[in-house]
């Protein structure tokens, strides 16, 4: 072997499969119909800074249109007709999701800086079986548990965040749609692309026009949407901070609404973890989807009779890491998403530093252009500084130690978040013993980051209300 | 990483090999593995993309790494020649082929076989102790031993008593390989683990540590009679076995899968296990080996087709 390490040759997803065009307009009742504003925003690679494209920026005209039109697809054609025939479109979407799966993935990867392996391996498949599972339900909502005979509620208004554009979608549209509503969507700003695409695809699938409606814009559309007096729910995936305001404006106006906010996850490892499938764990749990992910484990709780040797172990296994190219199938950490993200990790990180926290990250050689973050870990934390308490959402872990499970559970629970937790260890009574007192919506045992769509998800306190996904995510959808 | 203190030394070895009950405390307070997660690992660097160039080396790098065997009850001094041939020369028509590691025979054969090598710089390897079962007694497996040496066997692939492993006799395990790398004298002990009968990966982790303990110069997956033989997540677990063993003695110990990997896509994907668990250090033929015998004609025919751009067909390898 030349030199001493195996050199993995470049292996780049082609992209030629993407066609993306210059421009974007908004789909509205079926059609590609332009703005009625001027504003635009060009959406680009983060791994590039290359202007993938120009989309709209609707105004609240556009969404007037929009809620208009899902109000008419409602009243007239989706919310009378049987579920049995719903179903029919949803699977006909899930397997056209299949279908391009390639497609997808790729221009996934394009727009949002996410490594192809992820897109291509955990977001496009976990899509395509959100509708699969949601598809099935729609002819079985008496028998969901919501009485007798549940009704769909209207028009929702669905706002999601750029994290995973493209399966924060499938969380909102498939239950939403299986249960009998019309839904205007708005993607984020820095990430629009996916959920166009997903928009060709429902033509593909000849769903009933302004059934999906797609405006694309910022804050002030997704205020205009979610404020719109013809919405009846609001779902919103995204900031604590945005939550607060939705909640604020929605109060007293009859929608229903639920919240899929922030988070900062205590993973726990305790002395008689499995250790190399635990580092694998923190690893997943912290640099999956470069940490933009809300329910990422972004605080390692370690027993301290093992953190040292966990922590070598994990630095070793930090070093193998892959940082770079999105497109190439063996990139492990791909691009931050935004340069204002980027900004944000960069300064809570120099907090931890100012804080007295001890910084480490592997020999790692970022690209020249783009937005890039070396993965990074934090020892020496303590609970009371801004990286243990604020969400930073990019990849940088924060290891704080503990002695006793009693411990574990105060150190995990100290936190206005409460949306995910890990627990690590052989012994089965300490997990269910763990996973009765987290105070966190989701807890996995000796695994971490694991999704599935029959699996209801969601957080207590600030990390939000409601639940998507499984049955419980039917309930979100019906009267 | 930085060269960590030896944490275990000579006398820590001794302590923990000096009792029955010492000896199983150790090995039950490693680290347990989950199953899951280690399988889902093992999946996940099966993904990894390995073209051009890269390609290129690995098929290379897997030819010089393979331990090519015959282990049959029909096998004739003939068809042992036949091998060593190709052992030596995997293509005839191609110089720049490496040659293979060794080749790995019943012990009886061994002489023919290193008559038939003799000069080409590849080895010999032998199972030996009562292969693949195991189960005689330990003077039998002894003069197998002896006798694969005295006739040239520059390596000895022993199995372990899975019997005494499972009852939890991992004392009579250990005083087995420890008297049959004895018997080896300066020939390499592969200890076999037979992992298809140890069946959970917290045991596939015992035996590897208590092969390591007892002087193991490699711990090898299977015989390739039982099924499972080789699998990515059991090599996972031994290739973690042996990064952790070096970390605690300073002592290297090979690993080497066998059985199941029968084409150049599967030995790419245990190349890259290796890379990325025990690291680069292994990844030569002296701490890496790949037991099989029909893989070496799919990574010839890959290899032909990166340099030609087309499949030459079977009829284009030879069969032995």
């Amino acid at each position: 072997m030349s030199g001493k390490l195996f050199e993995y040759a470049p292996a780049p997803e082609s992209r030629d499969i993407v066609d993306i065009r210059a421009t974007y307009g908004l789909f509205i009742g079926g059609e590609w119909v332009d703005s009625t504003g001027e504003d635009h925003h060009k959406s680009i690679n983060p791994a590039t800074e290359e202007v993938l494209a120009e989309v709209a920026f609707a105004t609240a005209e556009d969404v007037d249109r929009a809620v208009t039109a899902a109000r008419q697809a409602y009243d007239k054609v989706w919310g009378p007709m049987p579920g049995r025939e719903r179903a029919k479109y949803l699977f006909r979407i899930a397997r056209l999701i299949q279908e391009r799966s390639r497609e997808l993935a790729v221009l996934e990867s394009i727009d949002n800086g996410k490594p192809i392996r992820e897109s291509r391996d955990v977001d496009v498949p976990l899509v395509a079986a959100h509708f699969f599972y949601y598809a099935g339900w729609a002819d079985k909502l008496e028998h969901a548990g919501f009485g007798p005979a549940p009704r769909p509620l209207g028009v929702a208004g669905q706002v999601i965040p750029w994290n995973f554009p493209l399966l924060m979608l499938a969380w909102k549209i498939a239950p939403a749609l299986a249960c009998g509503n019309t839904v205007v969507l708005k993607p984020a700003e820095t990430t629009p692309l996916t959920a166009l695409l997903f928009a060709e695809i429902c033509r593909q699938a000849d769903l009933p026009p302004g059934v999906v409606n797609i405006i694309t814009g910022a804050g002030g559309t997704g205020r205009a949407l979610v404020e719109h007096q013809g919405v009846d729910k609001v779902a919103f995936t995204g900031s604590t901070d945005v939550g607060r305001q939705i909640a604020r404006s929605v109060a007293g106006t009859g929608k229903k609404l639920t919240l899929e906010l922030g988070g900062k996850a205590a993973n726990v490892v305790f002395d008689d973890a499995p250790l190399d499938q635990a580092v694998e764990g923190i690893v997943n749990g912290i640099f999956f989807n470069q940490g933009h992910v809300c329910c990422a484990g972004s605080r390692l709780l370690v027993q301290e009779s093992i953190a040292e040797e966990l922590l070598d172990r994990l630095k070793t296994r930090m070093a193998t890491l892959r940082v770079g190219d999105p497109l190439d199938k063996n990139t492990d950490i791909g691009a931050i998403n935004s340069a204002a993200q980027l900004d944000k990790i960069r300064e809570l990180s120099q907090a931890g530093e100012d804080e007295g926290a001890t910084r480490w990250s592997p020999p790692c050689e970022l690209p020249e252009r783009g937005f890039w973050f070396a993965p990074t870990v934090f020892t020496g934390v303590a609970a009371s500084h801004r990286i243990a308490r604020e969400e930073i959402f990019g990849p940088v872990l924060s290891v704080l130690t503990f002695r006793t499970p009693a411990e574990a559970i105060e150190k995990a629970n100290n936190t206005p978040y409460g949306l995910s937790a890990g627990v690590w260890t052989e012994k089965g009574s300490r997990i269910l013993w763990m996973a009765e007192r987290l105070r966190a919506g989701v807890v996995w045992a000796n695994t971490f980051n694991k999704f599935d769509p029959a699996s209801p998800f969601g957080g207590y306190k600030e990390s939000g209300f409601g639940r998507e996904g499984g049955r419980h995510g039917l309930g979100a959808y019906l009267k | 990483m930085t060269a960590e203190p030896i944490a275990l030394d000579r006398q820590g070895v001794d302590d923990i090999v000096s009792s029955a009950a010492s000896l199983r405390r150790f090995l039950h307070g490693l680290p347990g593995v989950d199953q899951v997660g280690a399988q889902e690992r093992a999946a996940r660097l099966a993904t990894r993309s390995i073209k051009k160039s890269a390609k290129a080396e690995a098929i290379d790098l897997a030819i010089s790494m393979v331990d090519l065997t015959t282990l049959e009850g029909a096998d004739t001094p003939g068809k042992v020649r036949a091998m060593c041939a190709k052992a030596a020369h995997p293509d005839p028509s191609d110089p720049s082929v490496p040659r293979v590691a060794v080749v790995c025979v019943y012990s009886d054969l061994v002489a023919e076989a290193v008559r038939a090598l003799r000069g080409t710089g590849v080895g010999v390897a032998s199972v030996a102790t009562a292969f693949p079962a195991g189960r005689a007694p330990l003077d039998a497996k002894l003069a197998d031993t002896r006798r694969a040496v005295e006739d040239g066997a520059t390596e000895i692939d022993m199995v372990i008593d899975r019997g005494a492993f499972l009852a939890g006799d991992h004392r009579k395990v250990f005083d087995e390989i420890v008297a049959t790398k004895q018997a080896c004298g300066d020939a390499h002990l592969k200890v076999i683990l037979e992992t298809g009968e140890l069946v959970t990966y917290d045991n596939v982790r015992r035996a590897s540590w208590l092969a390591m303990l007892a002087g193991a110069d490699f711990i090898k997956t299977s015989t390739g009679k039982v099924a499972p033989a080789a699998t990515l997540p059991v090599t996972l677990v031994m290739l973690e076995a042996v990064r952790d063993f070096r970390a605690q003695t300073g002592r290297q110990v090979g690993v080497k899968p066998a059985g199941g990997i029968r084409t150049t896509k599967d030995a790419i994907k245990y190349l890259v296990l290796v890379n990325e668990t025990a690291g680069p250090d292994w990844l030569t033929p002296e701490w890496f080996r790949l037991g099989a015998s029909s893989v070496l004609n799919d990574l010839l025919m890959q290899r032909r087709k990166l340099t030609t751009g087309v499949y030459g067909g079977p009829d284009y390898q030879t069969l032995d």
